[in-house]
C-alpha cells in the first residue's frame, strides 16, 4: 500500500542528508511504527512518504503511483493523517471538524450528503467520541482531542492511517487507550498504519513491525524483538537500558548512570 | 430564518437608498423620477456590488493570511490605487474613466509587488509575507503620493483624495455594468474555494493531508480577493471596515464554514454599504461626506468591541 524504496533526502542547504536509504513497507492490517531520538528524520520519513516532499533518491509510492505524483484530493480518500501538529484559526465544534474528513469526498458545489454524516457517525462512534460531538473543540482535553483528530482521519474512509506522534503530552491510561484504538482499527477494519513515536515501550507492544532511525538512516528494522534489542537501544539513544519481555514484547527500562559516570 | 432577516435587511438597505435623499421624491413618483433613475438607482447599486464585493474579500483573507482582523485594504492596495490616481492627475490624464483606470492600475502594481514579495523562494506563497509586504509596499506608495501632493500642490489633487477615501458620487449605470460583469469572476473563484478555505484555518499541512491542493488555493484566493479589492477602489476609493466588521459579524451569527460565509458576507456587506452611502448623503445634504468616514465611523467602534471579545475569549 505504501512503500518507500531506498529513500534519501536532503533540504536544500543542509550539509547533511535529513534520511540516507530508507526503505519502509507498510500493507493493509499492518501495524508499523517508526522510532529515533529527536531529529533523527522521523517527520522527514513522514513528509517523503505522503507526498510532501518528493525524495532525491529513491522511491516513494503510495498504491504503487508515486506518492508527490497524487493529486491531494484522491491521496486524501485513501490515506488519514493524524499530523502532529495544527491550530484551529477559529472555534469549532467536534462534529463540524470531523466533518472535513469528508471534504476531499464531495463534489466541488455539492453539499454535504446523508452518507457523509453517517460516516461522521461512524469514525465518531469508532474512537468513542459519539457523545463529544456537539462540544466546542477547545474545550477538550488532551486526550479527547486526539479522540476527535483520529474521527476525522477515520471519516476519510481511508485504507491507510498514518499518526505523527500522537501520544504526546497525553497521560498513561489516554496514551493506552489511544494505542488500543490504533490497534483495534488495525485488526477490526484492516487499516494499515505508520505510526511516528518515541515511545519504544508501546511501540513494541502494539506494532507488528519497527524501523528505527538514528540521523536519518536505518538502524534496524522488523519484529519488534528484532529491533528491540538492549545493544541497539543503548547505541541509538546513548543511554543504558535494561530489557525485560512482557506479554511477548521487549520493553525497555532506561538505568541510573552509575555515580562515578555523573562527576 | 437568518437568511430572511439577512435578505430583508439586503433589501430595506436597498430601498432606503433609493428613496432618501436631499431632493425629496414622492413615493408615487418614485419609478418615474429622473433623480432615482440616473442617480439613486445605480448609486444605491453600486454600493451594494462593492461592499458585497469587500465584505467577502475580507471573509476569504482573513482565512488566507490566518488572522481575523486583516482588512482587504491591510495588503498595500489602497496605497497602490491613491498613487495610481495622483499620478494621473499630476500627470494631466483627463477623460471620464482616467481616474478608475489609473486607481486599478496602481493597486494592480501593487497587487503584483505584495504577490512577489509573498512568494519565497519562487515557489510557496507565505501569507504572513503577504500581509508585512501588502504594509511595506502601501507605506511605500503612500509616502510617494504623499510626495507628488506636497510638490504639486494643486487643488485637484485635494479632489483626488477627497475622491479616494471613498465616495459613491461618481455612480453611473456604466460603472454599475463594469462591475456586475466584473465581479462575477473572483466571487466565483473565491465560493469554488470556500471548503479548502476551512481547510486552511487547520494550518497547511493538515489541510494538505485532507485533500487541499494548498498552493493553488492560496494563489487563486489572494489573486482573487485582490482583484475583487481592486475594483472596488476603482469606482469607490478607500472603503474601509466594511471588509472587516462584516465577515467578523457574519462568523458571529453564520459560523466559519465558508460556504455559508461567504455569501452572508455578501448580502452584509452590500446592506452596510448602501445603508452608509444613505446616511453619507444624507445627515449633511446638500452636502455630501465621504462614505468611508461613514463605515470608519461605524466600524470603529464595532472594531474596538470585536477587537475585546477576541483578546478575552
Amino acid at each position: 500500500m505504501l512503500r518507500l524504496d531506498g529513500v534519501s533526502y536532503r533540504y536544500p542547504g543542509a550539509s547533511r542528508d535529513a534520511l540516507t536509504d530508507v526503505s519502509l513497507s507498510v500493507g493493509l492490517g499492518e501495524f508499523h511504527a517508526v522510532l529515533g531520538p529527536n531529529g533523527s528524520g522521523k517527520t522527514t520519513l513522514v513528509r517523503i512518504a505522503l507526498g510532501a516532499l518528493p525524495p532525491l533518491v529513491g522511491s516513494a509510492d503510495i498504491d504503487r503511483r508515486p506518492a508527490s505524483m497524487w493529486p491531494r484530493q484522491d491521496l486524501a480518500k485513501l490515506v488519514g493523517v493524524v499530523p502532529q501538529r495544527e491550530d484551529n484559526l477559529f472555534p469549532q465544534r467536534v462534529r463540524e471538524t470531523v466533518l472535513l474528513g469528508r471534504y476531499p469526498h464531495l463534489s466541488l458545489w455539492g453539499r454535504e450528503r446523508p452518507e457523509d454524516h453517517a460516516a461522521v457517525d461512524r469514525a465518531l462512534a469508532a474512537c468513542d467520541a459519539r457523545h463529544l460531538a456537539d462540544r466546542w473543540v477547545w474545550t477538550l482535553s488532551g486526550g479527547e482531542y486526539q479522540r476527535v483528530r483520529v474521527a476525522r482521519a477515520l471519516a476519510q474512509e481511508p485504507k491507510l492511517l498514518v499518526l505523527d506522534e500522537p501520544g504526546i503530552s497525553l497521560d498513561l491510561k489516554h496514551e493506552m487507550e489511544l494505542f488500543e484504538l490504533v490497534r483495534g482499527l488495525v485488526e477490526r477494519q484492516g487499516l494499515g498504519v505508520l505510526m511516528i513515536t518515541h515511545d519504544l515501550n508501546l511501540a513494541a507492544r502494539f506494532a507488528d513491525s519497527l524501523l528505527l532511525l538514528e540521523g536519518g538512516r536505518p538502524i534496524a528494522s522488523g519484529a519488534p524483538a528484532e529491533v528491540l534489542t538492549q545493544q541497539t537501544v543503548e547505541t541509538v539513544f546513548s543511554w543504558p537500558v535494561a530489557m525485560q519481555t512482557i506479554e511477548g514484547r521487549p520493553q525497555m527500562i532506561p538505568l541510573r548512570k552509575p555515580k562515578e559516570s555523573q562527576a | 430564518m437568518k437568511w430572511t432577516v439577512l435578505g430583508l435587511l439586503a433589501f430595506v438597505a436597498l430601498l432606503a437608498s433609493v428613496m432618501l435623499g436631499p431632493a425629496a421624491v414622492p413615493l408615487a413618483q418614485l419609478a418615474h423620477s429622473d433623480i432615482v433613475w440616473n442617480l439613486r438607482a445605480p448609486r444605491a447599486v453600486l454600493a451594494f456590488l462593492v461592499g458585497g464585493s469587500l465584505g467577502v474579500a475580507g471573509a476569504a483573507l482573513q482565512a488566507l493570511v490566518r488572522n481575523p482582523l486583516a482588512d482587504p485594504f491591510l495588503l498595500g492596495l489602497s496605497g497602490g490605487a491613491g498613487l495610481g490616481a495622483v499620478l494621473a492627475i499630476a500627470l494631466h490624464v483627463s477623460g471620464p474613466w482616467a481616474l478608475p483606470i489609473a486607481a486599478f492600475a496602481g493597486a494592480l502594481a501593487a497587487l503584483g509587488l505584495v504577490y512577489r514579495l509573498g512568494l519565497i523562494g519562487g515557489a510557496a506563497l507565505d501569507p504572513r509575507i503577504l500581509l508585512l509586504g501588502g504594509v511595506a509596499i502601501g507605506a511605500f506608495a503612500a509616502a510617494i503620493t504623499t510626495a507628488i501632493v506636497s510638490l504639486a500642490n494643486a487643488a485637484e489633487l485635494r479632489n483626488t483624495f477627497l475622491w479616494l477615501w471613498g465616495g459613491l458620487s461618481g455612480a453611473s449605470w456604466d460603472a454599475v455594468l463594469l462591475v456586475a460583469l466584473y465581479a462575477p469572476i473572483p466571487l466565483a473563484v473565491l465560493l469554488a474555494a470556500a471548503r479548502p478555505l476551512d481547510l486552511l484555518a487547520l494550518g497547511e499541512e493538515p489541510a494538505r493531508y485532507l485533500g487541499a491542493d494548498v498552493e493553488a488555493v492560496k494563489r487563486r484566493v489572494y489573486l482573487a480577493a485582490s482583484l475583487l479589492t481592486a475594483a472596488a477602489v476603482a469606482v469607490s476609493g478607500v472603503i474601509g471596515f466594511v471588509g472587516l466588521v462584516v465577515p467578523h459579524i457574519a462568523r458571529l451569527t453564520w459560523g466559519h464554514r465558508h460556504r455559508a460565509l461567504l455569501p452572508a458576507a455578501f448580502l452584509g456587506g452590500g446592506a452596510l454599504l448602501a445603508f452608509a452611502d444613505t446616511l453619507a448623503r444624507t445627515v449633511v445634504a446638500p452636502r455630501e461626506l465621504p462614505v468611508g468616514v461613514v463605515t470608519a465611523l461605524i466600524g470603529v467602534p464595532v472594531f474596538a468591541f470585536l477587537l475585546r471579545r477576541w483578546t478575552i475569549a
